[in-house]
């Protein structure tokens, strides 16, 4: 394209570029701008808020509703992300570098997961979870995360794994070191920022989840942010709780803008190595 | 950049731009394995029980939540199994499929379901090739638009179709104070064409990531070569870009429309399902939460696994997808 580096081209690629943001920002500052509303100007119609305030995220933080399904959502979300990247690492790796039957086997059936109708297991699971005592429990969430995170980490691990420079596994173990120590030693540590971004995609994808959260869950025992949003009523039946809805998903909206602004980057290198591989 | 090939794109780009230093590490690392297969070593007895002892807790967490609750649900499905009445549980046979399949209700959700997918896939795959050029060719600015574009990627689906639904609510949102006080969210062709809108701006991005990948594929040269020929910039991109990205367009499409085929979170906030609105997902969630009827949700999640097992199959026989993600590339 170099041929038309021109200033009219740069226009249009910039005209274009502000189409883009501004189309994906609106709904993101429309929800933003509502929760900066007061009640009495929730209703105006305004795109921007006429007169500030912060009281719907007092509100929010004062009710244990709100607050106990943060700790849920970041709690359940974490130790699922660290399960998932820790079993995918170890599948990735030997699907990148070992040689054993059944390899593929595997990898197919990451990919049929990946696939896989996520509503179709809503009513086994449930069934399931309740004579298991896992129902409505933190356990009972963390596991279908776990199971369709894995097809994600294990992809965009063994695409990450590919490029690594393995000679050097080959020379650490010249010097005496079993598979399992290169593994530990050498590769792991350059393998960290894959593991990192892997992990970020973990992460959202169990941070956005609702069909499980809403499905496997009846109490705020292990009810996450996302169910807590579609549940929220006012204190009182006249009270309008759009206002608290907006903040509290503003404040759930807050790690994802964080991730994309510092790790854009790897973001796009993990979804588009591992996510067409897949 | 770190841009992995597809199996079948990559053999494309390797013939077209030989040499090019990441493709020719491939034959490399086949011709490497291969010498590997010599009669069984120790060393070689030693990887694979690794190998195997690796990939083990992915593979059984993987199976034991899909594979197994799925085999139990074709189980429930052929009872009368409502949690309300638990002590009229019994095997019926197939007479929940005869009831699912002859219910209005189904036939309605599953041709709501159908229409979401079709014409929000369509949508994407234009709208998302459009966003993956402008990625990847922009002049100005392409960490903005990357950073931007991936906002509605990441963002909770519900966060989002609480956005949507406040901005059609008529007097609170700017979106429906256009439209003289009508409540477009109460009427059902407008209300999925709210529904589909919310999935396009959320899921356009991924499409166009996975679009993207398929055009770094694309060599330079070859668009250079057709330029100097005097291909229009339109003949470039039908007779050039395209034949190479067509398996990353399939990958793109296939995962698209089986995950547009699940649509549920946007449905349950913007519409609830009102207004015959609901999707399939929709429908077994509300039999199986609302109505406890464990017989009738197994045998919708029966079916829906049906279903998209059947479009898995078409697409990859249809289109020849060279099975996305078999593997890298050892086929051949």
């Amino acid at each position: 394209m170099s041929v038309e580096t021109t200033t009219r081209a740069k226009l249009r690629w910039g005209l274009l570029d502000v189409i883009v943001v501004v189309f994906a920002l609106i709904p993101v500052l429309w929800i933003a701008s509502l929760s900066f509303k007061t009640p009495a100007t929730l209703a105006d119609g305004k795109f921007w808020p006429r007169e500030w305030t912060l009281d719907n995220y007092r509100t929010i933080f004062d009710t244990s509703q709100f607050v106990r399904a943060l700790v849920n959502s970041i709690g359940i979300a974490l130790i699922a992300t660290l399960i998932a990247v820790v079993l995918g690492a170890m599948a990735a790796y030997a699907i990148s570098r070992l040689d054993f039957p059944g390899k593929k086997l595997l990898v197919g059936v990451s990919l049929l997961i990946a696939m896989f109708p996520q509503v179709s297991l809503v009513s086994p699971l449930f069934e399931i979870e309740r004579q298991l005592g896992l129902f409505d429990t933190w356990p009972g969430l963390i596991l279908p995360y776990i199971t369709f995170a894995l097809p994600l980490a294990i992809y965009t691990l063994s695409a990450f794994f590919k490029q690594i420079p393995w000679d050097l596994e080959k020379a650490a173990k010249m010097d005496g070191a079993t598979q399992g120590q290169a593994f530990r030693r050498v590769i792991a540590p350059l393998a960290a920022p894959g593991l990192f971004t892997t992990a970020i995609l973990v992460f959202i994808f169990c941070w956005n989840d609702f069909l499980f959260a809403i499905t496997l869950t009846s109490t705020e025992r292990a009810r996450t942010v996302p169910v807590a949003l579609s549940f929220f009523t006012g204190e009182s039946q006249f009270e309008d709780p759009t206002g608290a809805i907006c903040a509290a998903a503003v404040v759930i909206t807050i790690p994802i803008i964080l991730f994309v602004l510092f790790f854009q980057r790897r973001i796009v290198s993990g979804l588009t190595s591992g996510a067409v591989k897949g | 950049m770190s841009i992995n090939a597809t199996p079948a794109g990559a053999d494309v780009a390797a013939d077209a731009e030989q040499g090019s230093g990441r493709h020719a590490a491939v034959p490399a690392q086949r011709s490497n394995r291969r010498t590997k297969k010599t009669p069984l070593s120790e060393n070689k007895r030693a990887e694979r029980k690794l190998g195997w002892l690796l990939c083990a807790p992915a593979a059984l967490v993987m199976v034991l939540v899909t594979a197994y609750p799925i085999i139990y649900s074709v189980w429930l499905s052929l009872q009368r199994f409502d949690l309300r009445f638990p002590d009229q549980r019994e095997f019926i046979g197939l007479e929940n499929y005869v009831t699912v399949l002859s219910n209005q209700f189904w036939w309605t959700a599953f041709g709501v379901t159908m229409l979401i997918t079709v014409v929000t896939v369509a949508i994407e795959l234009v709208l998302g090739m459009g966003l993956a050029l402008i990625m990847h060719r922009t002049l100005v600015g392409r960490g903005i638009v990357r950073t931007a574009a991936l906002i509605p990627y990441g963002i909770v689906t519900v966060v989002a179709a609480f956005s949507w639904k406040y901005a059609w609510t008529p007097g609170t949102g700017y979106l429906a104070n256009l439209l003289d006080g009508s409540a477009p969210l109460t009427e059902r062709a407008s209300s999925l064409a709210i529904i589909m809108l919310a999935e396009i701006w959320k899921t356009t991005p991924f499409m166009a990531l996975l679009l993207m990948a398929g055009l770094a594929l694309v060599p330079e040269d070859l668009l250079k070569a057709a330029s100097t020929d005097g291909a229009t910039s339109w003949q470039r991109f039908t007779k050039v870009m395209l034949p190479v990205m067509k398996p990353a367009i399939l990958v793109a499409l296939l995962f698209r429309t089986l995950d547009a085929f699940r649509v549920f979170d946007n449905i349950f906030v913007l519409t609830a399902g009102s207004n015959e609105t609901s999707s399939v997902s929709m429908l077994a969630y509300n039999n199986l939460i609302r109505g406890l009827n464990l017989g009738i949700g197994s045998t919708m999640s029966v079916l829906i696994f049906i279903t998209v097992a059947i479009i898995a199959f078409v697409f990859v026989k249809l289109f020849g997808t060279a099975a996305p993600g078999s593997d890298d590339g050892e086929r051949r």
